[in-house]
């Protein structure tokens, strides 16, 4: 019995038969595997080359001032003379709103979770749970928050502030994120030194955590603030599909932005809506690939400097 | 002022509270103020849903709501029921993640097993990139780009409409590769490689690492970065809005039919001008509050199994 | 109480305490009889725990210490890892608060005054009362500023910044080293410079106690000889409390030692105790406790 529970000593019976560790056995199901791990990447990667090259071949004959120089158009008989300019200075109006707003809530609720709340205490628990569940509300939910509350029942309209409040509220969990996790890579000893000088809670968050933390931080910024910039769902609800013929000179303008011009451009059934839809979205392709990759050179530039 | 000298310690004084820095409770407060801010959002965005959705109950049965095979709000004879658009929503996410899950997991397996570390620092900013792309872009891709090639290489029968069901989960599988594929390799790359080490000792091939050890190692994150790719499937708009249409009464009960899902639904709804209190108006709440039960089930599926898995390695 | 080391050592049954203090620079040149020489002022209690038990939620870290540690001195606490003798030297300066769910029951009075009472401020504890801590751990910022930092936050009235920076570095004996390159990143420095520097920065708000949390262990043996003589000469005017667990150090720097273990009670829970507190003399060469005595010669622990 105790014969066949022992496992055979490899190859020791007959040492003629032991196989040469030069021998590479081929191996045709890794091959194969690492060929379609690879194909899946490639798949990916092709249709992100895809997309932009369609969008510059069709949108290449707009890709011109008018895009800039001229105001929107629902008319085809004007479409020759269209552009999307109070699409791109509502886009900056609303933008430069959130990130107003956004930022500094989403900074300083980041610094309440990871400095100040004792996440022992369930309402700090709760709080944080309630950002993760948020993070993952579809955004046209926000534009219903949106019209129902702040347009209708706040009574702000549909309104560049509006637009403004919406898109904060949709990225903050984004910024709380990813500025929780900028501070928590702030080493602990860092924090402990100032304690042990006798500085307060606030001066160490101020003149040691904070500085630390930036780069994180501004990375996180920028990503939330590029996902604000395409983001067009909620706007629907929130009165921005129209061509607007005018630049927004108020918080209380009506608006529309880039992504929703761009939508409103695609309901046209005429050729030409389509190639000046395909030239605006390589214009915001572009500005959001310019952010994407200033946020990920300052990520790189400061990752681990301990 | 004299200089205080280091080395010459100041003789016992109290350490009782001499300074009473209010500035530090001001702060405290501030911050406590700006985290209520998110708790304020959910109360908010449930209020603005509760109070129309009971509203439009209260003239809707939930029975129609629920079991009504037709919606036609916006027709002469209106009917109620939600099953359209949850069909047409349940085949666009099928769809998406049909195609999203085993690109996003096998681009994961390569970058975490396979890539080399320069590769990786390459690729995985580029997928990021790829996961901030505008839905829009991705709306206009899939239609003007996507759907003709669809109906060319079509085989035979009927051809798929000119916006569908079909071309729109394409898409939206594309746009969620690089969700699933990003978060599933944070969770490969969180197994710890003394697992991997373990296996390789015993003459393991990379690939029985990779599926045998690493896979499973990660299996909850990965299963958490699915689902949340499914529920932002789920929740997406524009590219249903653009490509599949706003079409809406019974069951699309084939892809390649046209219609409407519930996002695209209180796109649609919310760009005509609806009188409100309208009970059309009451059906964007209605709809917003069955999205928002999905996702929610969903997220808080997400949310347990990343604490499952963080509880196993961290 | 079958347990005779429960009883408070008093400072002032010490033998040496009545012998006048050596000249340091005696002490510097023959650092292996450093400990021979007697405390000063060390009849003076600056720190005392009464009964103090320390808790991580419902975890009891700590039971039942009892010590005083005299002015002056340079008082070490060994024992074996997870003893409780770090948590013990956080409850000195209140660095324990930070950690979520962290308590202490017992008296901990610095200069008669309880540290744990309500109304006294842990921030005025902790300028009082510095720490240095096992790895280096300077700011990202320059070496000037890294002194300045304390005074700064602190509100120190300070008629000239450059003075105080010069002298504290002068005092922890990095001065020479670091004079030309005051405004570069404290980071570029050595492993010992750092900590040397962290000395500098912790003297620079003039406290009274400084705590050592295993100071030299991430440090090569020439850094750490550095940082020992630097104790040594510091302690003419600090009080100085080092955890380490490096047995031969206790034995050449320290004036009195404290031995802590871990013990196992009847539920089965593991509680640091502290077993046995004298002079360093005395805990090294003749023990009272056996336990102490198994420690010191490595037979456990």
């Amino acid at each position: 019995m105790s014969t066949t529970s022992t496992p055979p000593a490899p190859h020791a019976a007959n040492p003629r038969h032991r196989p040469s560790l030069s021998q590479r056995r081929s191996r045709p199901g890794e091959v194969l595997f690492k060929l379609a791990l690879q194909f899946c990447l490639l798949v990916a990667f092709a249709f992100l080359v895809a997309l932009i090259a369609f969008a510059v071949i069709k949108g290449w004959n707009r890709l011109d001032p008018r895009l800039w120089q001229e105001m929107p158009t629902g008319a085809a008989s004007r479409v020759a003379r269209a552009g999307v300019q109070s699409a791109i200075t509502g886009t900056l109006w609303v933008i430069g709103l959130t990130a107003a707003i956004c930022l500094p809530i989403g900074i300083a609720s980041a610094i309440y979770l990871e400095e100040y709340a004792d996440n022992t205490r369930w309402y700090n628990r709760l709080l944080e749970l309630n950002i993760q569940n948020l993070a993952g509300v579809p955004s046209i939910v926000f534009g219903i928050l949106g019209l129902g509350l702040i347009a209708r029942v706040i009574g702000l309209g549909f309104t560049v502030i509006t637009a403004a409040i919406v898109l904060s509220l949709l990225v903050l969990p984004v910024v709380i994120i990813a500025s929780r996790e900028a501070l928590r890579a702030v080493p602990r000893s860092i924090r402990q030194a100032s304690y042990a000088l006798g500085a307060t809670r606030w001066q160490t968050t101020w003149r040691q955590v904070l500085p630390a933390a930036v780069p994180g931080m501004s990375t996180g910024a920028i990503l939330a603030l590029s996902r604000a910039l395409g983001e067009a769902a909620p706007l629907i609800l929130l009165g921005a599909v129209t061509f607007i013929r005018f630049n927004p000179d108020s918080l209380l303008s009506s608006y529309t932005t880039l992504p929703i011009q761009i939508y409103n451009l695609i309901k046209e059934p005429q050729a030409e809506f389509q190639e000046l839809a395909a030239a605006a979205i390589v214009l915001l392709l572009v500005i959001l690939l310019v952010l994407n990759s200033a946020a990920i050179l300052i990520r790189n530039k400061f990752q681990k400097r301990w | 002022m004299a200089v205080i000298t280091p080395g010459a310690p100041v003789p016992a004084a109290s350490v009782r509270r001499g300074r009473r820095r209010p500035g530090e409770r001001i702060i405290e407060g501030f911050l406590v103020l700006a985290a209520v801010v998110s708790i304020a959002t959910t109360i908010g965005i449930v209020v603005s849903l509760l109070f129309p959705t009971v509203e439009f109950f209260g003239e809707v049965s939930i029975v129609e709501f629920i079991t009504s095979s037709q919606w036609t709000p916006l027709f002469s004879i209106k009917q109620y029921g939600v099953l359209p658009l949850l069909v047409g929503t349940l085949w666009v996410t099928l769809i998406a993640t049909v195609i999203a899950v085993p690109l996003g997991i096998g681009a994961a397996i390569y970058l975490s097993e396979y890539a080399r570390p320069g590769t990786r620092r390459l690729l995985k900013p580029i997928l990021e990139v790829l996961a901030g792309i505008p839905t829009v872009v991705y709306g206009f891709f899939a239609l003007t780009f996507l759907n003709p090639i669809l109906i060319d290489l079509w085989p035979s029968g009927d051809k798929p409409e000119f916006q569908n069901l079909l071309v729109a989960g394409i898409a939206m599988g594309i746009m969620i590769v690089p969700t699933v594929a990003s978060l599933a390799e944070d969770a490969m790359s969180a197994v710890p490689h003394s697992l991997r080490e373990g296996a390789y000792a015993l003459a393991s091939t990379k690939m029985q690492v990779a599926t045998r050890v690493v896979v499973p190692g990660a299996l909850s994150g990965i299963v958490a970065a699915i689902v949340l790719g499914v529920s932002r499937a789920l929740g997406e708009t524009m590219i249903v809005t653009i490509a599949a249409g706003l079409k809406t009464a019974g069951i699309p009960w084939s892809p390649i039919d046209g219609a409407a899902t519930m996002t695209s639904y209180i796109a649609g709804a919310a760009q005509g001008d609806l009188p409100v209190d309208s009970l059309d108006y009451l059906t964007i709440f209605a709809v917003g509050t069955t999205l928002f039960l999905f996702t929610f089930a969903l997220n808080a599926l997400s949310i347990r199994l990343v604490r499952k898995f963080r509880e196993v390695y961290e | 109480m079958s347990d005779p080391n429960r009883k408070a050592p008093d400072v002032t049954d010490t033998v040496n305490s009545t012998r006048p203090a050596p000249p340091p620079p005696v002490a510097l040149v023959n650092p292996a009889n450093r400990n021979e020489g007697a405390p000063r002022g060390g009849d003076e209690q600056v720190l005392r725990l009464e009964d103090v038990s320390i808790f991580y939620g419902d975890y009891q870290a700590v039971r039942g210490v009892d010590m005083t540690i005299g002015r002056h001195q340079i008082t070490a606490l060994i024992g074996p890892s997870g003893c409780g003798k770090s948590t013990v030297l956080r409850s000195l300066n209140r660095m324990n608060d930070l950690i979520p769910g962290a308590r202490v029951a017992g008296r901990v009075t610095f200069h008669g005054e309880d540290l744990y009472a309500r109304d006294v401020d842990p921030i005025e504890v902790r300028r009082r009362i510095g720490m240095v801590f096992q790895k280096p751990n300077p700011f990202p910022k320059s070496i000037y500023d890294n002194i300045a930092y304390g005074p700064r936050v602190t509100g120190m009235k300070v008629s000239n910044m450059d003075e105080l920076v010069e002298k504290a570095l002068r005092r922890a004996a990095l001065w020479d080293e670091v004079k030309d390159k005051l405004k570069q990143s404290a980071l570029a420095l050595s492993g010992g410079q750092q900590q040397r520097l962290c000395i500098a920065r912790t003297i620079a708000v003039s406290p009274e106690v400084i705590l050592m949390d295993e100071p030299c262990s991430a440090l090569d043996p020439i850094a750490t000889s550095k940082i020992e003589d630097l104790m040594f000469e510091l302690s003419r005017d600090y009080t100085i409390v080092i955890v380490t667990h490096n047995m031969q150090q206790a034995a050449r720097v320290s004036h009195r030692t404290a031995f802590f273990t871990a013990e196992v009670d009847e539920q089965g829970e593991r509680h640091g105790r502290l077993i046995e507190y004298d002079t360093t003399n005395k805990i090294f060469t003749n023990p009272a406790q056996k336990r102490t005595e198994e420690y010191i010669t490595g037979r456990f622990g």
